[in-house]
């Protein structure tokens, strides 16, 4: 029972992790209907900012993350306006082949950069203090992560239904054109989201780092794709379903991880992408999401 | 077999029969040295798995990243079947075990088509990604696959001849297919999916057929180079070799097979002559790419190919030119007239809204590349 408790805050807490990269995948999803492959590049990025402005400016965890946060907003706003936003009205292959290309562009140039050596990252979880629920250890990482994504989570549903440009983002989503007759500024609207998916990247960044205390330029990749099959798990385009999604993809690798025979344990990295071909198969909307007739 | 078919079908074989000798050639006079004929046979390799790739992504219009995946099923089964069998240079039984590697491909490809390719393309492009590490964890955790180990011990038994006409089968194989009613459905499908469904297309069946025969020819390359290296290892066949190929068949031209063999061979062989570009190699390929979709998004050929009947347009372009077009119905001016007056504001309006908002109304001058597969 411990050893499951143990698991299943440990599912949490991966999971809030993928949530927090998935909810900027499913935001430029659902504005722009690409599959932004340089998503988790900029949760990189935003690790190897953290890092050296702790390591070489020594600024404090907390604003090195609020700094890092605007770098990759900016970052995030000059690859849509540079590569992305000529693209909107090509074809999706090459919406898609141009989202690989910045991928491979920022992990190739930071491994250049910076050298493709694993660096370790100066904070770790061990050195948050330890609780006990019962006979359960709970780190308070653990619980500060969760929290933390929780929080970030209900700012964006508030914004998201509340604020005038999160309405106008859930607009231009639903009908790009229909939003522009509406006097919404479609391309503002489209940068903002790429600039709040890119922050949110940024706050995984700094919770991913202090779980696993290792930067590498090839870092963001694994995440990236599990926060994608999280997404897509939840419902693409659905704020809501990418929380979702991303909890239950973190428990369902933890627990298989943790419970799998020995000899199998190679199998546990390939659980997530059979997860995603299960939901494609059953449910291809996603567990939120409402399948639609195609219209012609 | 109509005769002008038949005339060309005989220059292209002619053609490639000629090309092998000059290749054999050289390389049993000794003039070259070992490792160029090895480079050769690698550079036939890829530009198989590449243009075997052009198949599902310039075809059919499917982006595929798990290519190398399906390669990976091929080399594996070669490998077992060649290594259990137990004699090196045996070539039948060598292109037994290809042709083996090829049908599990194809099988595997069946298998996972059957359930997602009824999905869009995105959706297609992430599953693809999925199985090829599927693949990758499955070759790695399997006793028979090495568990973990590199297979080892595999005869080195693909040649210059081998690799070379198992491309040339390749192309002329996926050259007639695209060329046969199967094709003609298959690139319909690209163009418009719902329109080719309307007219009757079976667009699952059509995918599926396209999909298991760029697996089968993957999953030969597979076998290839399984043969070729002697040692295999699941990490090999990654997301990035999935990328490398997938660089191959833009550069060369979506949809154009000659051109992905020329991209094919052009990006094997750089790297070797320029050694201090290889760690800036996928920077710069980063950087072409997003100008090639920005600015040619149907890659270097885009669909032409390099054949006779190009080549001799070419030709007698040059003499159209050369000679001053007069009378009436001298080339293009014809379809210049029947624009209509309006047409170019309308076209202005169009463009501003597309400007500001990134959508398009889809006007019938754009060309048909920005329409494909558009935005629903």
């Amino acid at each position: 029972m411990t050893y499951f408790t143990m698991q299943l805050l440990n599912g949490l807490q991966i999971g809030s992790i993928y949530a927090l990269i998935a909810l900027g995948y499913t935001m430029v999803y659902g504005i722009i209907k690409l599959i932004n492959f340089a998503h988790g590049e900029i949760m990189m990025t935003a690790a190897y900012s953290i890092y050296f402005f702790i390591t070489l400016l020594h600024i404090p965890f907390i604003p090195a993350t609020l700094l890092a946060m605007l770098l990759s907003m900016a970052l995030g706003m000059l690859i849509e306006k540079l590569a992305y936003r000529r693209l909107r009205s090509a074809s999706r292959l090459s919406a898609l082949i141009t989202a690989i290309a910045v991928s491979l562009f920022l992990q190739t140039g930071y491994a250049i950069l910076f050298t493709p050596d694993p660096r370790a990252f100066p904070v770790t979880a061990s050195s948050f203090p330890v609780f006990y629920l019962g006979e359960v250890p709970l780190s308070s990482w653990t619980l500060i992560t969760i929290a933390v994504a929780l929080a970030v989570m209900i700012l964006l549903q508030l914004f998201v239904t509340r604020h005038k440009a999160g309405k106008a983002m859930l607009v231009v989503s639903e009908d790009v054109k229909g939003a522009y007759l509406m006097g919404i500024k479609v391309n503002n609207i489209v940068s903002m989201t790429f600039a709040i998916g890119s922050a949110l990247a940024a706050i995984a960044a700094a919770l991913f780092i202090v779980s696993y205390p290792q930067i590498t330029p090839y870092m963001g990749a694994m995440p990236g794709i599990k926060a994608f099959i999280a997404a897509v798990l939840g419902g693409i385009g659905l704020i809501p379903g990418a929380m979702l999604g991303g909890f239950l993809l973190g428990l369902i690798e933890t627990m298989t991880r943790a419970y799998i025979p020995a000899s199998l344990s190679q199998l546990s990295e390939g659980v997530v992408f059979i997860v995603l071909i299960l939901v494609l198969l059953l449910k291809p909307a996603g567990l939120l999401g409402k399948s639609e007739r195609e219209k012609v | 077999m109509p005769k002008s078919k038949f005339v060309s079908y005989s220059i292209n074989l002619a053609a490639a029969l000629a090309v092998y000798l000059l290749f054999h050639f050289l390389f049993s006079s000794g003039i070259v040295s070992r490792t160029l004929i090895d480079l050769f046979t690698l550079c036939c390799i890829f530009a198989t798995a590449a243009v075997s790739l052009n198949l599902s992504t310039g075809l059919l219009g499917e982006l595929n990243l798990g290519h190398a995946g399906f390669m990976s099923v091929g080399a594996y089964t070669a490998a077992l079947i060649t290594l259990a069998a137990g004699r090196s240079g045996n070539v039948g039984i060598l292109l037994l075990s290809l042709l083996a590697g090829g049908l599990t491909a194809a099988l595997s490809a069946l298998v996972i088509g059957i359930p997602v390719l009824r999905l869009r393309g995105d959706y297609l492009a992430i599953t693809t990604l999925a199985f090829g590490e599927i693949v990758k964890v499955l070759m790695r955790s399997m006793k028979i696959t090495g568990g973990g180990q590199p297979l080892t011990g595999i005869a080195l038994d693909t040649t210059y001849t081998i690799g070379y006409w198992a491309l040339i089968i390749t192309l002329i194989v996926i050259y007639t297919l695209i060329r046969s009613r199967h094709g003609r459905a298959i690139i319909s499908i690209r163009e418009d999916d719902i329109a080719a469904e309307a007219c009757g297309v079976s667009v699952t069946k059509y995918k599926l057929i396209a999909f298991s025969f760029s697996a089968f020819f993957a999953g030969i390359a597979g076998g290839l180079y399984a043969h070729y290296a002697g040692v295999l290892e699941p990490s090999f066949f990654d997301y990035n070799q999935s990328v490398n190929f997938m660089v191959m068949v833009v550069f060369g031209g979506i949809g154009s097979l000659t051109g992905s063999v020329l991209s094919a061979f052009f990006l094997t062989l750089l790297p070797e002559f320029l050694r201090g570009i290889d760690t800036y190699r996928t920077l710069i390929y980063s950087v072409i790419l997003v100008f090639l979709m920005h600015y040619r998004p149907s890659g270097l050929l885009g669909q032409r190919e390099l054949s006779q009947r190009g080549i001799a347009r070419v030709f007698r372009r040059e003499r159209l030119e050369a000679q001053p077009i007069s009378g009436v119905g001298g080339g293009r001016a014809v379809e210049r007239e029947n624009v209509p007056a309006s047409g170019s504001a309308e076209r202005k309006a169009d463009s501003a809204l597309r400007d500001r908002t990134g959508t398009s109304s889809g006007t019938p001058e754009e060309p048909l590349e920005h329409r494909m597969k558009g935005r629903r």
